[in-house]
């Protein structure tokens, strides 16, 4: 690791100035990423400004309903939170489906917004790549591709995004709060991480000295039935091959409100829009669901390791509304 | 046995004994070999060649050298040059621990993506690394062959030796499997497999002159010791290699890789102690594993499920430096009574990092094929998979004739599917659910061969009543020490207390490979004979003495109990026989000839089959939307002849039981087919099964001696993850209809 200066601030301000002065400097969350990044060579930075101390580990209610979720709630705490598992089960489920305990403990939601790739050919430094090395190529290609993406992708990357976290964050409409020198602005989460296009390496909305203070969750009444459902290679502590996080609100066999969200086959957390738009108002069955996911999986662009996948997504959606709806009918 | 032996009163064999190096570990207070300082340690990192063949035509390795605390920088331009490794012979079986034939930094040759180019040494393993990252080398690249799916079609019959034997023919398999009644006929492929110890290797080597001194997690220590020895020119006397915890094995710490050898000579090239502990990634690039393999398996049989041909061949892979063949077929040699057989075993030379051995080499793949054959022709033939085995079960071996040692398959079985409730397996595919589940019970039979290799041990009866045992053999965590120190307290006639056992040093009287499920019954059969003669001593002592109760008696009157030995009327401890000679101990050693000991153990090899077996029992849940398989129950009885300790042996198979849930359900060592790199070189990628993959493991061991063995044990460390990945895989045919024929059985295999 390259040897690099540690700055820990417990000011705001102080924090957000401290990256713009230096062009080589990084906000350091849990580490759980970043550190595992620097190991590698493949992050650098001079000085790493760690912004554990500052005061934004709070979770508070919002008027007119809705939460506000600090940039620093370590996952593990934010799983737990009473108002997430009542109001918001799909993200309390989500997070603790990622990494494992000991991870969780440290990782913060700011952090975990941030998380990059785990493709291996990104990780290393004798593979090409071009979201490590713009103009490279990209190994990954003609290689193992059964971690990565189906939809969105393009000739330059395939890289899947890897939060669980930020997948149930789509579907529920968050919005990411960032504060600069420039002051303060609201990003919508769907618009917070970008598709490769010609520069994977540009991977969020997030300016390089912007810092993440919260993210924001609209009041959103039938969230209370949602559920995340995470297919992967082995029960735990491993990524998803593909993910849903849904919610749904059936009146007379109707479907009334819908948000679907897909993780572990594009370059971000996917919010199904196309398979929401065909099922709202139409019948809550196994049918429409399968139909809707089919409309959705229409443009995927798959290589022979990752055909599979649009089976499973396919799958795990119909397979997640169905639950969803049956229980709803149950309950 | 043939010694003759006193009567013992058998205390500590078979129980439960708990492991003796239990609270080291759980306290921390094991120091394993990473973990040793010494004044003035430096530290040591690799730089792994980035392509797959070629040479290295320029080093710049300015910005690794301005890194502060460097102190070298060594690559092929100015590396001090180690003895070319022997070629591997049976005659010198040091030879054999080669991981490969490469001469490090002695040749700019790469022949392998992750071959270590350069060393650098420095003050901290922060600053080592670091400069390593920064180190460039320049490659002029030659075509290389890598990608074992298209060059399996060029391999080669692969010979026999000695100990592997490549091929057996029976009658015309080949004829009968064309006229049969009933046939199946399956292509298999396994991938390569990593062995992930949880200790990475390390090592640190410290130069005292021509002396040398190396810690290191080893199974195979006085091999590796002559190896260093050759490799380095300096006597063996001269090397003391240590190695008291091994935080596991599984194979790929029986031989002598990269980073034992850079470490040895970094610390000859800065005259510093130097530390070469192996990032994660490093042993994936510098440490052999299993070899991928294809097999055909064919099966044909009559109406009554009688079989008449048996057809097993294979494709393995080795290095074109290195790796040997894995006996892939060696299961299908002795399991079944088929009228005729055909085994062939073929290689490929790859330009790879060699294989080596990983936890039953071969068995555990080979077994894969042909019980999941098995399962399938039962599927074929309408008839239940335990009843076609029952019906094909051989009284002699199948191809050699030779009575079998000891052989409890039939009774395995039995027991097996009573303690685990096979007869409420309905037999249809896919009619047992459980919710979402799909629900599949599947069986497979577990074997590995039985063998023996030479070890030496001291035993030291003190004064005081304390016994010792010496013996340079390795325990990497299996209970190793436990089981010898149980033997010799049941010998002798002592606590176990009283026993203490010393290990994991070439100091030591030079003990077996930790290998092939050998060690315990190597070293038990020389311990045994080591407490005859301390007893014969002790009692040549006793019986002349005036006043002693054991005065005139023979050695076949007494037993060995309570510290001592004692007759019916009357006896004596050690203790008040060795005081009243004024002797302070006594000490025996077994020595065993080389040739002598070879000689026996291929007469032993010709007259019977000797062989650990088991049935595995496995229920697994499928998800019906997603594919997902979980295993959900498992019982595994096994046939291991008499018990040493039963918790660790437990332990031993249930180990190898969820090692072989990975082979059937995550693990694959991936190799990109252009570059012949690991990709996933990480234990987030390499998929090992997590606690929440291993469902409770019922273990059962029928404990019954094999009388052609010492104390009637046979060898339990590789058993336990063969045939695993057929019981899974036919579980999931149970469970879903679909057989799955390449590993590992993930989902989309089952969408």
């Amino acid at each position: 690791m390259k040897p690099f200066a540690y700055v820990k601030l417990a000011d705001v301000d102080a924090a957000v100035h401290a990256v713009a002065a230096g062009s080589g400097a990084k906000f350091l969350g849990g580490g759980t990423n970043l550190v595992d990044l620097m190991r590698e060579g493949i992050e650098h930075p001079d000085t790493v400004v760690d912004v554990t101390g500052l005061p934004l580990d709070e979770v508070d209610e919002l008027p007119g309903g809705g939460l506000r979720i600090g940039a620093l709630v370590r996952n593990s705490a934010l799983a737990a939170d009473r108002r997430v598992r009542a109001g918001y089960p799909v993200l309390s489920q989500a997070i603790l489906a990622g990494a494992s305990a000991q991870l969780r403990n440290m990782a913060t939601v700011g952090g975990n917004l941030l998380q990059r790739t785990r493709c291996r050919y990104f990780y290393d430094q004798a593979a090409a790549c071009n979201k490590r090395e713009p103009g490279a190529g990209c190994d990954a290609l003609d290689g193992f591709t059964r971690s990565h993406a189906i939809l969105g992708v393009s000739e330059s990357c395939i890289a899947a995004h890897p939060s669980d976290m930020c997948v149930a964050l789509a579907a529920l409409d968050a919005v990411v709060e960032v504060r600069s020198v420039r002051g303060t602005r609201r990003i919508p989460l769907a618009d917070f991480h970008l598709l490769p296009g010609d520069t994977p390496q540009v991977e969020t909305a997030l300016e390089a000295d912007e810092l993440i203070t919260a993210v924001e969750l609209p009041a959103a009444p039938f969230a209370a039935r949602s559920r995340y459902r995470k297919v992967r290679d082995r029960a735990s502590y491993a990524f998803a091959l593909v993910s849903v996080a849904a919610a749904l609100e059936v009146r007379d066999g109707a479907v009334a409100q819908v948000r679907l969200a897909l993780g572990g086959v594009a370059a971000k957390p996917w919010r199904a829009h196309e398979a929401e738009r065909l099922l709202l108002g139409g019948p809550a069955t196994e049918e429409a669901f399968g139909r809707a996911a089919d409309a959705e999986l229409a443009a995927a662009t798959v290589r022979p390791g990752n055909a599979f996948k649009v089976g499973l997504a396919r799958a795990t959606i119909t397979a997640t509304l169905r639950d969803l709806s049956t229980e709803e009918e149950t309950a | 046995m043939s010694t003759k032996r006193v009567e013992t009163a058998e205390k500590y064999v078979g129980r439960p004994i708990d492991r003796l190096d239990g609270a080291a570990k759980t306290t921390g207070e094991a120091r394993f070999a990473a973990e040793h300082r010494f004044p003035g340690l430096a530290h040591a990192a690799l730089v792994h060649a980035a392509i797959p063949r070629g040479r290295v035509i320029a080093v710049d390795d300015a910005a690794a050298r301005a890194v502060p605390g460097v102190i070298d920088v060594l690559t092929h331009e100015n590396a001090p040059a180690m003895k070319p490794a022997r070629k591997p012979s049976m005659m010198d079986i040091s030879s054999m621990v080669s991981g490969t034939s490469v001469n490090y930094l002695a040749t700019d040759e790469v022949h392998w993506n992750g071959q270590p180019m350069a060393v650098v040494v420095a003050e901290t393993p922060e600053a080592a690394r670091y400069a390593a990252s920064l180190v460039r080398l320049t490659y002029q690249e030659l075509p290389a062959r890598v990608d074992f799916a298209a060059e399996e079609p060029n391999a080669v019959p692969q010979k026999s030796s000695m100990i592997f034997e490549a091929k057996a023919d029976k009658g015309d398999a080949i004829a009968a499997l064309a006229a049969a009644p009933a046939s199946v006929d399956l292509r298999f492929t396994t991938p390569p497999h990593s062995h992930n110890a949880i200790e990475p290797h390390a090592t640190i080597a410290v130069w005292d002159g021509d002396r040398l001194t190396v810690h290191e997690g080893s199974q195979g220590l006085a091999w590796m010791r002559k190896h260093l020895s050759f490799r380095f020119g300096v006597p063996e006397q001269g090397i003391r290699m240590l190695s008291p915890f091994v935080g596991g094995g599984f194979g790929g710490k029986g031989s002598v890789w990269a980073g034992t050898l850079l470490a040895v000579l970094a610390a000859r090239a800065t005259g510093r102690p130097v530390r070469l502990a192996l990032t994660r990634e490093g042993v994936y690039h510098t440490v052999g594993g299993r070899t991928p393999s294809t097999q055909r398996v064919a099966l044909g049989a009559r109406a009554d499920g009688a079989m008449t041909a048996l057809v097993h061949t294979s494709v393995s892979r080795t290095g074109r430096v290195g790796g040997g063949p894995e006996s892939i077929t060696s299961a299908s040699r002795h399991l079944y009574a088929a009228e005729n057989i055909h085994l062939r075993q073929n290689i490929v030379e790859l330009d790879l990092l060699p294989n080596t051995f990983m936890r039953a080499p071969g068995e555990s793949i080979g077994t894969f094929g042909l019980e999941s054959a098995v399962d399938e022709l039962a599927w074929e033939l309408g008839m239940d998979p335990i009843e076609l085995r029952r019906r094909n079960e051989p009284e002699r071996d199948p191809v050699s004739g030779v009575p079998f040692a000891h052989r409890m398959l039939r009774e395995a079985y039995e027991l097996g599917a009573e303690r685990f409730g096979w007869s409420e397996r309905v037999p249809e595919a896919g009619a047992m659910r459980d919710g979402r589940w799909l629900v599949g019970m599947g069986v497979a039979t577990a074997y590995h061969p039985s063998m023996r290799m030479m070890a030496h041990v001291a035993v030291r009866l003190s004064a005081d009543g304390g016994v010792v045992v010496r013996c340079g053999f390795h325990e990497m965590g299996m209970g190793a020490a436990t089981a010898q120190a149980q033997i010799a307290a049941d010998e002798l006639g002592v606590p176990l207390e009283a026993v203490r056992v010393e290990y994991g040093d070439t100091d030591l009287p030079p003990g077996p490979i930790a290998g092939g499920s050998t060690q315990t019954a190597s070293v038990a059969a020389s311990l045994i004979d080591a407490c005859a003669k301390l007893k014969r001593s002790v009692h040549a002592l006793a019986r002349r003495a005036p006043g002693s109760p054991l005065r005139g008696r023979r050695l076949e009157e007494l037993t060995a109990r309570d510290g001592g030995l004692h007759h019916a009327g009357g006896g004596e401890t050690y203790a008040e026989i060795l005081t009243r000679a004024g002797r302070d101990h006594l000490e025996t050693e077994t020595k065993a000839g080389t040739l002598g000991f070879m000689v026996r153990m291929l007469r032993d090899r010709r007259r019977y089959v000797k062989a650990a077996s088991g049935a595995h029992f496995c229920e697994v849940r499928v998800d019906r939307d997603t594919g997902e398989v979980r295993v959900s129950r498992w019982l595994g009885v096994f046939d291991i002849g008499r018990v040493i300790n039963a918790k660790t042996a437990a332990s031993q198979l249930r180990g190898g039981i969820v090692m072989g849930i990975g082979l059937a359900l995550t693990e694959e060592t991936q190799i990109d087919h252009r570059t012949g790199r690991v990709v996933n070189a990480s234990l987030a990628d390499y998929h090992v099964p997590v606690h929440a993959d291993v469902p409770h493991i019922d273990v059962h061991c029928l404990d019954d001696p094999d009388p052609t063995m010492p104390l009637g044990l046979v060898g339990v460390g590789e058993v336990g993850i063969t045939g695993v990945g057929a019981a899974v895989a036919n579980a999931v045919r149970h469970a879903t209809g679909k057989r799955v024929l390449d590993l590992p059985i993930t989902l989309d295999k089952l969408l």
